[in-house]
């Protein structure tokens, strides 16, 4: 199969170093190899684990636990999704409006936490969340009285939110730079009051980058598993821990296997159904 | 857009919050980095460097660093090799259909859950007895650094006029001269932040290290993790901390490196 592409690439791109099809292929193994063939072995075992047959899956589905925990999912998914847009818009307009300096700062907010490994910024989340954490001394301070955060579902979020929210941040103020904000004036001098040009022309206009972004950190969240390990608990278990549970602690291959093949379904219906919407993203680009 | 006062100000404090709130997570752990209690507890007692010591002294700690520096140097480059010739590849192919296909194939590792993934290799590693290898550990984070690289790559690629390595050819140079003269130096800066990326991507990858770790070879958030869920260790934060000062010293010498390139 190596052998066949670059001769024909050869012949009909001869400036060309090789076949364009030739070149991919080294990734390819690597993706079949690493990628492909162990999530084949997870839908394998799911089905054949300890007996051919759908048994993991009726087990799955007729388990109570296992459904409030999918339900909790994509819950938290849900909640992180909309705390990461409602705090990005504002944030992202604001970086289309000021000076470029002001805008390297900002840039520069959202760029900090990747600076720092993913798992110490878990562990500073455990520090600012826990009973004795910066937040509840503030709030005491206030004299507001103490949350429990750490190991609850709202510490789960809160966590979660800051940790995905510059991928909800940056596709939106892609968006965003590229609107014409002379159609906001017009608007404005044809007599629409400010609330009014905003819903009818911004905000349809940023849609593109409200989508993008939701469903890219909607993914990621349904997978999300060391945030959740660290700052939940016991009642806000997520799927991606449950599944570990079944494999590492259970070795039970097959259930843990059904979970993972929910999960990448899951995951690839979302894409699916998210691809019509950016799909419109890249019109309404070109039309620009 | 015109604004009203009071609206601007709602905006800018609403801003001034998401900016903390993104910020102070990293912050934090500097402080805690000096705490001269074995508490994460905040705020922190006293001032100390016992952590940086044991962070440079503990084999655990520093081996797991060493280990995590190789890994993620193998990685970055060879998913740079691979990368780079594939978004070639992607670019050059003449079915739009086809390169479309196998650029969403080879940017799954993005999308599937890490968990689900992490398992799947844990499986396979199992059988294959690559469980806490070099080489394991290096196929697996290549993979995933793979599509960073493509996407950067393919943005430099997109922007190259062509006809550069038409008029090197009609100059006589071979198709192996022409890209290493003309089209190499051209998408450079694309290889390059691709190298980063991949360097990253690896040196941070926790969820599949996770599994594929064993007690003779762990990488450095593997470390961090065991570390936060057995006991509340500053040393945790000293790492966080050296890691934070690092990466900003590299990012400004790229950055001072890039304006000084811009001026000559």
């Amino acid at each position: 199969m190596p052998a066949a592409p670059p001769a024909k690439g050869a012949r009909k791109a001869p400036r060309f170093i090789a076949g364009p099809l030739w070149l991919t292929v080294p990734a390819l193994v690597l993706l079949v190899a690493v990628v492909g063939y162990p999530l084949l072995i997870i839908v394998l075992r799911s089905f054949s684990e300890p007996a051919w047959g759908v048994q993991n899956y009726v087990w799955f589905f007729g388990t109570p636990v296992n459904l409030v925990v999918l339900q909790r999912t994509f819950e938290v998914s849900a909640w992180v999704t909309l705390a990461c847009v409602i705090s990005a818009y504002p944030y992202a307009y604001m970086m289309t409006v000021v000076g470029p300096a002001m805008r390297m700062l900002l840039i520069l907010c959202v760029l900090v936490p990747f600076w720092v490994s993913g798992v110490v910024r878990t562990m500073a989340w455990v520090i600012l969340l826990q009973d004795s954490g910066v937040i509840n001394s503030l709030l005491k301070w206030a004299g507001l009285g103490t949350v429990r955060l750490i190991r609850t579902q709202l510490g789960v979020v809160i966590g979660m939110t800051q940790v995905l929210l510059p991928f909800m941040i940056l596709p939106l103020y892609s968006v965003m730079r590229g609107i014409d904000l002379r159609l906001v004036q017009a608007a404005r001098s044809l007599g629409a009051r400010p609330s009014r040009a905003f819903l009818q022309v911004y905000l349809p206009l940023s849609l593109p980058g409200v989508y993008a972004g939701a469903i890219i950190v909607f993914i990621l969240a349904l997978g999300f598993y060391i945030t959740p390990a660290l700052l939940g608990g016991p009642r806000s278990v997520l799927l991606s821990t449950l599944m570990q549970n079944q494999v590492l602690s259970l070795l039970n291959w097959g259930r843990g296997g059904a979970m993972g093949v929910v999960l990448l379904v899951a995951t690839f219906v979302l894409l699916a159904l998210a691809a019509p919407l950016m799909r419109q993203r890249h019109k309404q680009g070109a039309r620009r | 857009m015109p604004m009203q006062k009071h609206t601007r100000l709602i905006l800018g404090l609403v801003c001034l919050l998401v900016a903390v709130w993104l910020v102070a997570p990293t912050l934090v752990v500097i402080p805690m980095s000096f705490n001269a209690n074995k508490s994460l507890a905040f705020p922190p007692v006293g001032f100390s460097w016992q952590w940086y010591e044991n962070f440079l002294t503990n084999p655990d700690w520093s081996s797991s660093f060493f280990n995590s520096l190789k890994v993620a140097t193998l990685v970055a480059v060879l998913a740079t090799v691979l990368g780079t010739l594939a978004a070639f590849g992607l670019d050059r192919m003449r079915s739009a259909t086809a390169s479309g296909i196998l650029r969403m194939l080879l940017i799954t590792p993005m999308v599937v859950p890490g968990v689900v993934l992490a398992i799947g290799i844990y499986a396979v590693y199992l059988d294959a007895h690559l469980v806490g290898t070099l080489g394991g550990f290096v196929l697996a984070h290549t993979i995933l650094a793979i599509p960073f690289v493509i996407i950067a790559v393919s943005a430099n690629l997109e922007v190259f006029d062509k006809r550069l390595e038409t008029a090197a050819a009609s100059c006589g140079a071979g198709r192996l001269t022409a890209f290493r003269t003309v089209t190499l130096p051209l998408i450079l800066p694309g290889i390059l932040s691709g190298l980063l990326f991949a360097f990253v991507t690896s040196f941070d990858e926790i969820i599949v290290a996770l599994f594929i770790s064993n007690p003779y070879l762990k990488t450095l958030p593997v470390q961090i993790f065991t570390s936060i869920t057995r006991d509340a260790d500053p040393t945790v934060a000293a790492v966080g901390t050296v890691l934070f000062l690092a990466t900003s010293l590299v990012i400004a010498g790229g950055l001072l490196l890039g304006n000084r390139r811009r001026k000559s």
